[in-house]
């Protein structure tokens, strides 16, 4: 057995983290619901688990969904992941190789060119020397590329990247150090003894003629597995956690786990997931529009892991989910940010005034929201349209109805949330409705996640294109230049995208513009969040609202009720819901 | 005494020895847009709850602030945070935050 005391610190090292990784992950996985953990079973012993295997060799190695928004960024974070992973099989195989032993110390394919000067007695010993030069190479370009990065941020497309805390400076310099100290080491070993590959072999005959080889060539190493060991030890503390914890999530999600708005187990691992890529901070309407620097997903998460959690920050999201949408390691941040809102809840309810009754019965139950109340003209439109196409229907809320529930449920009011659930839910359930169809992507979204109604329930949107397909109702074309918004809720929200596009192309000129579909921008008025003020609200409608005008439209057509309130302060063009717009091209 | 037909009306003065002025102060540091409320009643003829009962965010804020809060939290706790009053105030007032740290207040100070 070859042995050196300087692999002493590289082994403690090592066994604290495997030990300190399986102690953490066998507590949390501990702590999930009973359910859950029936899942992980079932899960085990599945397809599902191949899916669960696939997907961290795409996204925890390959980081294919960085690479799709960056690719400067995504070989970073590639060069790394993968170029490591692969360092780590080649050099165990080609120690095992050498040795002729299917197991050897843990430390013997780290410290493979110190313990064997004369390698090149063993079979392909030239093809491993390539291959493991090639990939220490692949390493390196990925750290010069990180430490760019510091600095010019902006050539990876991204105009901040994350600001650091003194546990994650110690593990990011120790990673820095890591790869550079090996090449060091493997040069000067190959200096002297003539063993390292095309980039270690050439840099240790340069390195001969300058530096004094004997001397450094033991301290190198020591430095090498001490820096291993900072880093180990630093690893639990600091942002490099999400290394392993990413396939955990990743393997828990194709399991069937899912993120819900009370801080359980699973979001505990989806915090530590988090690898602070910084994706999510461009994407922030309140960085981009309102200023505010400190809320955005990833210093959130910082703050969740860190248990300082400051009430401002907790409800000044607007919950619009576009940092959701590309996190690339499919956090639930939405559900994330309402589950620190709970604590800070007022409990004060009193509901027992609220009794309504619905006395009439139909097959399809129209809820009209609280928003689409504000903005009348969308339910007189569906009201007409309702009647000529002779739908049997009922108006849930005609005289003013109650909310759905969802401002409460993300101010963190659960509780007092399922008390209109439960009343509203009474409502639909007595129309005897097989569909319930609301103009309001608040509601839609609130009416799917968190009532259990067991029958259809779609935006308007969605219906009228489908009273247009089945003759119904019949368009009629006209050549006004319209641009659609796609409101959060509905689209990211609920997904629905392709219905109200299509319904527009039947009676508008509809243009395409940038920021549509999942990286449609916030209105500014998202009842999401509590403490963003007027004039930050103001400052997003506005930049969300040129966007739009850059298209010079006519028109401007969204589906959802509080959008179209928002953008019609802006005097420029006619905002209308895709409601009015249809009964427009019904009239002609 | 012959009944005319008048009444004396209740003295309507404030008194400042019973005002507790403690949460509209509350209110006022951690949502700052309390200040600009000219009590016109926009948010109080939106209000989904309205519908039902008598909510009146008008008449909560003006009670507030005069240091009246006897019986705000049977009131205050009939809100749905709908948010229709929020995009109807023509002040800016961010009425939604207005109500939570009313709650919120009336819960720290147990009144």
């Amino acid at each position: 057995m070859n042995y050196d005391p300087f692999i002493l610190p590289f082994s403690i090292g090592a066994s604290i983290l495997i030990l300190t990784l399986i102690l953490k992950y066998g507590y949390w996985i501990y702590k999930l619901d009973k359910d859950e953990k029936i899942k992980i079973v079932r899960g085990f012993f599945s397809i599902k688990l191949f899916k669960g295997i696939r997907e961290v060799f795409l996204e925890s190695l390959i980081h294919r969904k960085i690479f799709k928004e960056n690719a400067l960024l995504g070989y970073m974070h590639m060069s790394l992941a993968f170029g490591w992973f692969l360092l780590i099989i080649g050099g165990s195989l080609e120690s095992k190789i050498h040795s002729h032993r299917p197991f050897n110390m843990p430390y013997e394919p780290i410290f493979f060119k110190f313990f064997n000067h004369n390698i090149n007695i063993y079979p392909w010993a030239d093809e491993f020397k390539f291959i493991m030069d090639f990939l220490l190479l692949l390493v390196l370009s990925g750290v010069v590329l990180a430490l760019i990065k510091r600095v010019w941020s902006r050539l990876f497309g991204m105009k901040k990247t994350t600001k650091l805390r003194i546990g994650d400076r110690f593990a990011l310099i120790s990673l820095w150090l890591i790869f550079p100290l090996r090449f060091f080491a493997e040069s000067i070993t190959s200096g002297l003894y003539n063993n390292g590959g095309f980039l270690t072999g050439n840099a240790g005959k340069v390195f001969a003629y300058t530096l004094p080889l004997e001397t450094l060539y033991y301290p190198t190493w020591w430095a090498y597995s001490s820096v291993l060991c900072v880093f180990f030890l630093a690893l639990p503390y600091s942002r490099y956690m999400h290394i392993f914890t990413e396939a955990v999530l990743i393997f828990l999600r194709n399991f069937g786990i899912k993120s819900c708005k009370v801080f359980n187990a699973y979001s505990k691992v989806e915090v530590y997931s988090c690898s602070r890529c910084g994706l999510c901070i461009d994407k922030c309407p309140l960085l981009t529009s309102s200023r505010i620097k400190d809320t955005q997903a990833v210093y959130f998460l910082q703050s969740v892991r860190n248990k300082n959690v400051k009430e401002e920050k907790a409800f000044d999201c607007l919950l619009c989910g576009r940092c959701q949408e590309f996190c690339p390691v499919g956090i639930g941040l939405n559900n994330i940010r309402v589950s620190q809102r709970l604590d800070f809840a007022p409990g004060l309810q009193n509901f027992n005034f609220i009794n309504p009754q619905q006395k009439e019965k139909a097959t399809v139950a129209y809820f009209a929201g609280c928003m689409t109340h504000l903005t009348p003209t969308i339910k007189i439109a569906m009201e007409e349209i309702f009647k000529k196409a002779g739908t049997d229907y009922t108006f849930i809320d005609k005289d003013g109805g109650i909310c759905c529930g969802r401002p409460l449920m993300v101010s963190g009011e659960i509780m007092k949330a399922h008390k209109l659930i439960e009343k509203n839910h009474n409502l639909i359930k007595e129309s005897g409705a097989k569909t319930l169809v609301t103009s309001c992507p608040i509601c839609l979204k609130s009416f799917k996640e968190d009532y259990k109604l067991n029958i259809e329930i779609i935006h308007h949107s969605q219906f009228l294109l489908r009273l247009v397909n089945e003759r119904k109702i019949s368009l009629n074309k006209s050549e006004i230049k319209a641009v659609y918004h796609d409101p959060c809720e509905l689209g990211r929200g609920c997904g629905v995208y392709e219905e109200p596009r299509q319904l527009l192309q039947k009676t508008l000129s509809l243009q395409r513009i940038k920021n549509e579909k999942e990286s449609s921008m916030c209105c500014g008025n998202s009842i999401g969040g509590l403490h963003v003020n007027h004039v930050q609200r103001e400052a997003i409608t506005m930049d969300a609202t040129a966007a739009l005008l850059k298209y010079k439209p006519e028109l401007i057509v969204t589906s959802c009720p509080l959008c179209k309130k928002t953008f019609a302060k802006n005097p420029e063009t006619g905002v209308k819901d895709i409601a009015e717009v249809v009964v427009a091209s019904m009239r002609n | 005494m012959k009944n005319f037909g008048y009444t004396i009306n209740k003295d309507r003065q404030i008194d400042f020895d019973k005002t507790d002025k403690r949460i509209s102060e509350y209110v006022r540091e951690h949502e700052p847009s309390f200040n600009i409320c000219i009590a016109c009643g926009t948010c109080t003829a939106t209000c989904s709850s309205g519908n039902f009962t008598e909510l009146s965010l008008r008449k909560i804020i003006t009670l507030v602030k005069r240091g009246d809060t006897k019986g705000i939290q049977a009131e205050i706790s009939k809100c749905m945070l709908c948010g229709k009053c929020f995009l109807a105030c023509p002040r800016g007032v961010n009425t939604r935050n207005v109500i939570i740290k009313i709650s919120q207040a009336l819960e720290k100070y147990n009144i």
